[in-house]
């Protein structure tokens, strides 16, 4: 019997586990893809957002903001990549003006500090890429880029270690409700629990349903104040975001994050450097039926490309390394349903987390790990450390301490990933962290590794090769992200039948 | 780091077929100190991996694997007693000639050089550089990793297999994966030639039936967690996919062989020049690159068709290097000489500068053409005047083409300011 299961183990459902891991109580995630990181968390823009753009007295707004001055605590904490080097809304015609300083009262209203209107001139001299259109923008020094992945899989060690169990291939396919407790069968485990938190991104309206649908009617109560979802639920439209992602060499294009103010026009899409020194373009935003639906599209990527025109002069989007789409867990009130479940449920929500939900992650993980530790009465720890040491990067390092780290373990000094320059002691260590990596792309989420321009051409063979050897895996055992994505299906002329001679037993 | 810098009279980057040949020229040429840093296990570069026949025809005048070509210059270099390193791996070069390499036995180390020839090869375009709509599953793989696999590991990567791009590697992995018992559907290419020898495409594809569709191209790819099917269109003479001709091609794999890249990263760091057009160095007669005592061969500098041109090459660069230490930089600051202009349907030459007074009596200049021309003339211009001329019956972008230069020609005409080398009708 655990006290909190948390379905979903995305950058809400770590934030949440992480934070749960300061009280005395028993935590198990449960997440249906084989690493943490695998659905909404791993393919957005990657932006800690200042906090202008929410509707003041919002859920969205107040975490938003809260989230942005925690991420950048959590990242010292726990040694994820991240960086505070602004944001800009720019304004590409003077007949919108008026919506700059919309946009900077609602920031005001919201708490952001700092947030101040900048003329072409200056915008120039912080951009000089910025389009010629450009007339003037919003300057909000708050914002900033973080690495999804790096936050997301911090998180989880950290929760690791301090208790918090994690399994994965787990998919929740069956609930019941007893004795005040729930039974959840997720891959193919019966567990049981007290209180369950629902952080599954895009199929967080679904496993609302799967619950709530167990429920008996002594367990309903009707909507209370504060923070209480009704039951009847709420519907989340995956809406798709496609990305181009940029080689190092056009990282510097811009320097800080670029957003255009809408026009009459539309929307643009965001131009802005990544933690790894990339440059990331996008995203577009249609709504899709298909939680899978994952896939980039012709139209998509074009419209990307006419739209980062717009704000940003002679993008280089010759130097694409890659292209990706993701999908935001979209409802209709665009506000984050954060909150128990009406009546005495043990059901707590976490649902809707779309855009700022990577900024606010810190402030959810807070909030919700408050509401459940209450329900189960789970005191805080006498003793908890909050801190975790990421994997040494030798591509950030002085020669003389990549050299250090070599004399401690000469596997430092095997590169293994020339492009980004990740050696070999990274890989091994990706794979032997709780949770740790099985697959090439949970090593990627870790290292960067297969992440640069040649996108995994030299270094695949290599890291299938330590997968096997860390892991006692046979080759056709190796996935890109877990059952289904195996790299190798066999050997060579195996399926060729040996000449009838040749044969084993065969008559002679 | 409290370790000596070490210093060496030629440090060559790359242990491949070019670093190779460069080494043992350089050796030959008089300078016994010579360092080459290979990032792999062994020597011998992509070379390891190609283990399919018709290498060496114009050096050895025989037909080799890829090891039994490497083969023939590692042995040399043992006989040389050539130093070399292995699973080192160089992340940086200064302007000044400082190489900083990284390995397990040593960890970092630094090595002064006389001179360094630059010899790290290409890697390939990704699909992601092609922006290729659709998932990103498992099954997709540039020809190389998938030769790789099949070759060294002896690892099947698919059963139905789609290629995209007809490039040399391709072609070579459409007759592989037919022979280790896979099936391939068919070669898609988005240009309307292919972009691989001739030899090729008759011994890998026609032998064996595959149909190579050319002006078509790969418009989604199908599958989240592994390749299930891609969809192939035909192209217009913009490269745009036509509507409606989208066929669909169940499969499990789809390779890529869409164009290599000259890798310079390195290069770029020591303040190379490098060439928009190859992506490598810009070089001079002596295949020095931007940067004094720094040069440049093989498939660093631009991509080249046959191994044999690369050993040539890199011999060249290799005793250029040696020349250069030999002369103890007592050469001024290299004017970088006469420029050669690549025009009318030829995309670039190696070198680009000519110093007539520097040069050997003959010189090769390589180039590629941007098109297929048919009974075309390739000719050189010293100024406004023509000085060769010569019919081609065909020429291709898959195939490289070279001209030679004699350097009397180039002496005789005073106040020389340009060479150019194009295509003519007639």
């Amino acid at each position: 019997m655990y006290d909190v299961i948390i379905v979903g183990a995305g950058v809400s459902g770590c934030a949440i586990a992480r934070e749960l891991s300061r009280h005395d109580c028993s935590v198990c995630v449960v997440e249906r893809d084989e690493d943490v990181c695998c659905g909404t968390s791993k393919a957005n823009s990657a932006i800690v957002h200042a906090g202008f753009d929410a509707e003041p007295g919002s859920l969205m707004a107040q975490l938003n903001v809260e989230g942005n001055r925690l991420m950048y605590e959590w990242a010292r904490e726990l040694d994820v990549r991240c960086d505070q080097c602004g944001s800009l809304v720019v304004c590409v015609s003077e007949d919108d003006r008026e919506g700059l300083e919309v946009l900077r009262r609602r920031g005001e209203a919201n708490g952001v500090p700092d947030l101040r209107i900048i003329e072409r001139e200056e915008l120039l001299g912080m951009e000089p890429n910025i389009s010629d259109e450009a007339v003037a923008a919003l300057w909000a020094p708050t914002g900033g880029i973080v690495d999804p992945f790096g936050l997301t899989v911090a998180m989880a060690e950290n929760a690791a270690a301090n208790g918090v169990e994690f399994r994965f291939c787990a998919p929740v396919s069956d609930v019941r409700r007893a004795d005040g407790c729930w039974q959840v069968v997720a891959g193919g485990q019966a567990l049981q629990t007290r209180a369950v938190v629902n952080a599954a991104g895009v199929y967080s309206d679904d496993i609302h349903s799967l619950f709530v649908g167990a429920l008996g009617d002594a367990d309903v109560a009707p909507a209370a104040c504060g923070h209480v979802v009704p039951t009847d639920g709420f519907s989340i439209i995956p809406r798709k975001g496609e990305y181009y992602l940029l080689d190092t060499t056009a990282g510097q294009h811009v320097r800080h994050t670029i957003f255009m103010l809408p026009t009459k026009m539309g929307k643009g899409v965001l131009v802005s450097p990544t933690v790894h020194g990339n440059l990331i373009v996008g995203p577009t935003a249609t709504d899709v039926e298909d939680k899978e639906s994952t896939d980039t599209t012709a139209e998509g990527l074009a419209e990307v490309a006419t739209k980062s025109a717009l704000t940003v002069k002679n993008v280089p989007l010759r130097e694409v390394i890659t292209t990706f789409a993701g999908l935001r867990a979209h409802q209709s009130a665009h506000d984050f349903v954060i909150g128990e479940v009406a009546g005495d449920t043990g059901l707590f929500d976490c649902a809707a987390i779309e855009s700022p939900g990577l900024t606010s992650s810190p402030a959810i993980g807070r909030m919700l790990a408050d509401m459940v530790a209450g329900y189960v009465g789970a005191p805080e720890k006498a003793e908890w450390d909050g801190t975790r040491t990421g994997i040494p990067s030798v591509s950030d390092l002085s020669f003389d301490e990549w050299d250090a780290l070599c004399q401690r373990d000469p596997a430092f000094g095997n590169v293994i990933c020339r492009c980004r320059r990740i050696s070999e002691a990274q890989i091994v260590d990706a794979i032997h962290r709780v949770p740790g990596a099985r697959s090439l792309d949970a090593i990627k989420r870790r290292t960067f590794a297969t992440a640069g321009r040649c996108q995994g051409g030299f270094c695949t063979p290599k890291i299938m090769e330590i997968l096997e050897r860390e892991l006692g895996m046979s080759p056709q055992e190796v996935t890109k992200r877990g059952p289904g994505s195996e790299l190798v299906v066999g050997y060579n002329k195996d399926r060729i039948a040996a000449p009838a001679g040749d044969a084993e037993g065969g008559e002679a | 780091m409290a370790k000596t810098i070490e210093r060496r009279d030629v440090v060559i980057v790359g242990g491949g077929p070019a670093g190779l040949a460069a080494a043992i020229s350089a050796h030959e040429a008089g300078q016994t100190d010579i360092l080459v840093l290979e990032r792999d296990t062994q020597l011998g570069g992509i070379l390891n991996q190609c283990i399919h026949n018709g290498f060496g025809l114009h050096t050895f005048k025989e037909e080799l694997t890829g090891p039994e070509y490497a083969a023939r210059y590692i042995e040399r270099a043992a006989e040389l007693g050539i130093e070399y390193r292995l699973g080192t791996m160089v992340i940086d070069i200064s302007p000044e000639r400082l190489v900083t390499a990284v390995s397990s036995a040593d960890g970092i180390t630094q090595v002064e050089a006389g001179a360094i020839v630059l010899a790290m090869g290409c890697r390939e375009r990704p699909r992601g550089a092609l922006a290729t709509p659709g998932y990103r599953p498992a099954g997709v793989y540039s020809a190389g990793t998938a030769q790789r696999l099949v070759n060294i590991e002896g690892q099947m990567p698919g059963r139905e297999v789609v290629i995209l791009g007809s490039g040399d590697i391709g072609l070579i992995m459409a007759r592989r994966m037919t022979l280790e018992g896979a099936h391939v559907a068919c070669v898609a290419e988005i240009m309307p030639y292919s972009g691989g020898l001739k030899r090729n495409i008759v011994q890998c594809l026609d032998d064996f039936g595959i149909p190579l569709l050319l002006s078509h191209t790969v418009t989604r790819v199908e599958g989240r967690d592994r390749v299930e099917a891609v969809w192939i269109a035909e192209v217009d003479e913009r490269m745009q996919p036509i509507a409606g001709t989208e066929v669909r091609y169940p499969c499990d794999t789809l390779m890529l062989s869409v164009g290599l890249l000259p890798e310079n990263e390195l290069s770029r760091d020591a303040g190379v020049q490098i060439s928009p057009v190859t992506r490598g160095p810009v070089v001079d007669q002596s295949l020095q690159t931007s940067v004094r005592g720094v040069f440049a061969c093989g498939n660093v500098l631009h991509v080249h068709d046959l191994v044999d041109y690369v050993s040539e090459e890199a011999a060249a660069a290799g005793a250029n290097a040696a020349r250069f230490v030999a002369q103890a930089q007592a050469e001024t600051e290299a004017d970088r000489g006469i420029p050669v202009v690549a025009e009318g349907g030829v995309r670039y030459t190696v070198p680009s500068f000519v110093s007539p007074q520097l040069m050997d009596d003959r010189l090769t200049v390589r180039f590629r053409v941007a098109n297929v021309y048919r009974d075309h003339f390739v000719s050189v211009y010293l100024d406004d005047e023509r000085i060769q001329h010569r019919k081609k019956r065909v020429m291709a972008p898959g195939e490289m083409e070279s001209v030679v230069l004699r350097r009397a020609d180039l002496l005789a005409r005073e106040g020389l300011q340009r060479i150019t080398v194009k295509l003519e009708e007639e």
